[in-house]
């Protein structure tokens, strides 16, 4: 097991030098100076380009671009955006943020769609089963950006129920509507997939032996059911994490939460590799953290799996 | 010109179909309880300034505005749009438009506590020009005598491997304290429309604090000398400003703490004023102009006005194909802009029919000849040019919107003409900027503008005259710099105005640029604002506000 996380923990090493290099170069490689539009209609005058390409090295080659960026990130230093922001304090505040949204999201699609899966995995084709299947095909049809207008609209505007944007609080109770729309499509699909899983493993011989013990259904379906019927939605929400943290930039912008989203959809714009990369770095070991979580969880969950 | 730096991404494209599919119409607002008090607070949309908040060093429309409430110049432009008055200045005086003596009121403070000297005026245009400075609006002083030697140019541009030398003077030549309240100007030539450029937010005073910090931390907790002060900045959340109790000038707040709430989107914004958790947006956004849904949502807290700008579209007259003044006339003259105005605007822009936009002091209505509907002369003059050889491609930057309309000029291009023309957009901003400074535009371009101060000269001098600031085109005609530079010099604003209607004569038959629509403004405010009027340029005017 301890050799087996090494091993793990070993393999970030790579994947992170990879990744980072990767995203420098893309950013860098995209089309416009990022100076040529600052100044509105007409160009910036040439002392201003020449102090930002002075202060940011912009005249050096990609490899001393990135090899400062990473000598500096090394030293705890992300950098600088064009406006002199530290770029660590920009991460500070907006991860915290888009976390809290993704949080919530997965609690949501947890909750939401492992007892959607359960129910209907035990009673196949009643009543509730078509209305979770026809629903959860509605939810994976509607693009997010969809579901969040309505909501934010009828619930926002129309009912006053909620309101439409998330103050900068950031109150749980604020990020209910955001978290259901940001979760709303892994929800369906948590749903389907747990649904198929209770009810392969329902007619296994394992639950037949249960049931013909005599223990109690809650028993059955809680304990010997559900645990072996987790692994494939253990995967789904663990990688579902960091997608979810991704993919915050639509919910992000229809509620206006200072995320991350919309700090990488400005530093893409505006060419800031150093911003884009290191909002991403850290988006990547959340995936990686994940992935080995989840590896780790399934030993847990099913005896038959073992680490070494 | 400012440039808004809103993102309109993918979301605000989304947002019309998900309205129309939520099938709302008008909805009620019962937000926002009349608190009528002088202790009133109200919340407005805004966008993350770019750069920290420094008069000479903000070119875009989210710090622009923060500026402009937070700051007071010599001179203010009346909300009418008419000629300026004298605010921090008690008087400006000159026999010849090239020496100026600028006297200012003796009560004005800063933010601080400090009181507005000249010096603070001296020092501050001082370090805008200074070119190691690099302020983006450093070249506003280049009418100033002795800006040559501390605003060098770069020998081979910003993009070659020379570096701009050093400049030999730090100060320019033509400025002089006389006393603590009076200083003197000294032009490079006589420019009747100086005193008018002093409103513009290049301008303002720095308070002596600014020179003995770094510009960018001054810029994090500015320190202006308007009506409003500095509270807190949370980054991409909120500014936070309050009424300057100290602000002896007449433009007193009636309120007392404004709260900008820096949205990326203007949908979630418009959101919160539909539901009355926002009190002020100053464009709504273009999802909710359709079928003037705005107008049903808002009721009579809908304000419909003009902005002193206009939409172009531009030739690269270093193109050769766009050499023929014949052949752009004829383009300018197929294209129906009252049909664009009604379909794609519906009414909220109106048809663009004279060069400078009729709302600046010195403009006239209906002089572009070239703006008219007609197809017959149109065809004539494209035959006589001897008609047009290929594609014909009109850019625009996709990241805004503009494709819907840019495509209805090119479609009425081909339609009347039967050039085979169509439109195209470019990805960002930034890349379409990067072209067109480079010279380097393959079609005509979208191109638009605002005015920065309100004078028909901020209408011709950069656009038109040879080496102008954002003649991108490369437009040349020695007979329009000649009656410009006239204009320019000369002694009163009457004769300058006179002057400059000539050159517009002659730009008129040279159809350098076509324009198509003037700006519109649609902004909405919340019940609990009784009162309010907006700018000359469409900001909010803080001081009119009542609740």
């Amino acid at each position: 097991m301890g050799r087996y996380l090494l091993r793990r923990l070993l393999q970030l090493i790579p994947v992170f030098i990879g990744t980072t290099f990767l995203i420098y170069w893309l950013v860098w490689s995209v089309p416009g100076d990022p100076f040529a539009g600052k100044c509105g209609e007409r160009p910036c005058p040439d002392s201003y380009v020449n102090m930002m390409t002075e202060k940011f090295k912009l005249d050096e080659p990609l490899w001393v671009q990135y090899g400062n960026y990473m000598q500096n990130l090394f030293q705890g230093d992300f950098g600088q955006t064009w406006s002199g922001r530290p770029i660590g304090d920009i991460i500070a505040t907006a991860y915290p943020n888009t976390l809290k949204l993704a949080v919530v999201a997965l609690a949501i699609e947890a909750v939401i769609g492992l007892a959607a899966g359960v129910l209907t995995g035990l009673r196949r084709n009643g009543f509730l089963d078509n209305l979770v299947l026809v629903s959860t095909l509605f939810m994976i049809a509607l693009p997010v950006f969809v579901i969040g207008f309505v909501l934010q609209w009828v619930l926002g505007v129309q009912w006053h129920i909620i309101k439409p944007t998330v103050s900068s609080e950031m109150r749980i109770s604020e990020l209910i509507v955001p978290g259901f729309v940001l979760g709303s499509a892994s929800m369906a699909y948590i749903a389907r997939v747990a649904r198929t899983s209770i009810a392969e493993n329902r007619r296994a011989d394992y639950v037949r032996t249960a049931i013909a013990k005599g223990l109690p259904m809650r028993r059955v379906v809680g304990v010997h059911l559900l645990r072996n019927s987790l692994i494939p939605v253990v995967t789904l929400l663990g990688t579902d994490l960091g997608a979810l943290m991704g993919g915050a930039i639509v919910t992000e912008g229809i509620f206006g939460i200072n995320g991350i989203g919309r700090q990488v959809f400005r530093a893409i714009v505006t060419k800031e590799s150093a911003t884009v990369v290191s909002i991403v770095v850290v988006l990547v070991l959340v995936y990686l953290l994940m992935n080995l979580l989840v590896d780790l969880l399934y030993a847990a969950l099913d005896p038959r799996i073992r680490y070494e | 010109m400012r440039v808004s730096k809103r993102a309109t991404s993918a979301v605000a494209l989304g947002a019309a179909f998900a309205l129309v599919a939520s099938g709302c119409s008008g909805s009620d607002s019962d937000g926002g309880d009349a608190g009528a008090s002088a202790d009133g607070a109200i919340t407005i949309d805004g966008t993350q300034p770019e750069v920290p908040l420094v008069p000479s060093n903000t070119t875009e429309t989210g710090g622009g505005a923060i500026i402009d409430w937070m700051w007071t110049g010599l001179v203010e432009y009346p909300n009418d749009g008419g000629a300026p008055r004298n605010a921090v200045a008690e008087s400006i005086e000159t026999t010849d438009s090239k020496v100026y003596t600028v006297k200012i009121k003796q009560n004005t403070k800063f933010h601080d506590g400090t009181p507005v000297k000249a010096k603070n005026f001296v020092d501050a245009w001082n370090w805008g020009a200074y070119s190691p400075n690099g302020a983006q609006n450093g070249s506003f002083f280049a009418d100033i005598q002795g800006f040559g030697d501390v605003h060098t140019e770069d020998p081979d541009g910003a993009e070659g491997p020379q570096k701009a030398p050093e400049p030999k003077a730090k100060e320019m030549s033509g400025l002089k304290v006389v006393d603590d309240w009076t200083f003197e100007v000294t032009l490079a030539a006589p420019t009747a429309v100086f005193p008018t450029k002093l409103g513009y937010s290049t301008f303002m005073p720095l308070p002596d604090a600014f020179f003995t910090q770094k510009p960018d931390e001054f810029g994090r907790k500015p320190i202006g000398n308007g009506p409003v002060k500095f509270v807190s900045w949370e980054d991409d959340v909120q500014i936070k400003l309050t009424r300057f109790d100290d602000y002896t000038l007449n433009d007193k707040l009636k309120i007392k703490d404004v709260n900008i709430k820096l949205y990326q989107d203007d949908t979630a914004a418009y959101n919160d004023l539909v539901s009355g958790n926002l009190d002020f947006q100053q464009q709504v956004p273009v999802s909710s102009l359709a079928g003037d849904k705005w107008k049903a949502d808002l009721g009579d807290r809908a304000i419909q006005t003009t902005t002193p700008s206009t939409g172009i579209i531009a030739f690269p007259i270093y193109d050769k194909r766009f050499q023929n003044a014949k052949l752009r006339r004829a383009i300018s003259l197929a294209i129906n802009r009252q049909e664009i105005s009604d379909k794609i605007f519906f009414g909220s822009r109106k048809p663009a029919d004279s060069w400078a936009n009729p709302l600046t002091p010195g403009a006239k209505q209906g002089n572009c000849t070239a703006c008219q509907f007609n197809v017959d002369e149109a065809r004539k003059l494209l035959a006589e040019a001897g008609g047009f050889q290929g594609e014909l491609v009109m850019y625009y930057n996709a990241d805004a919107s503009h494709k819907e309309w840019m495509e209805a000029v090119a479609q009425q291009v081909k339609t009347n003409l039967g050039i085979n023309a169509r439109a195209e957009g470019v990805p960002t901003f930034a890349v379409f900027r990067q072209n067109i400074n480079a010279h380097k535009m393959k079609g005509m371009y979208r191109a638009g503008w605002q005015q920065d101060y309100p004078d028909v000269e901020n209408w011709v001098n950069p656009l038109y005259v040879t080496g102008g600031s954002s003649n991108d085109g490369l437009y040349s005609n020695k007979d329009v710099d000649a009656l410009a530079k006239a204009a320019s010099s000369a002694p009163s604003l009457e004769e300058s105005h006179a002057k400059f209607a000539e050159a517009v004569a002659l730009i008129d038959q040279d159809v350098p640029t076509v324009p198509i629509y003037f700006g519109g403004q649609q902004s909405g405010h919340s019940e609990k604002i009784k009162k309010l009027e907006l700018t000359n340029v469409g900001e909010l005017d803080l001081s009119s506000v009542e609740l």
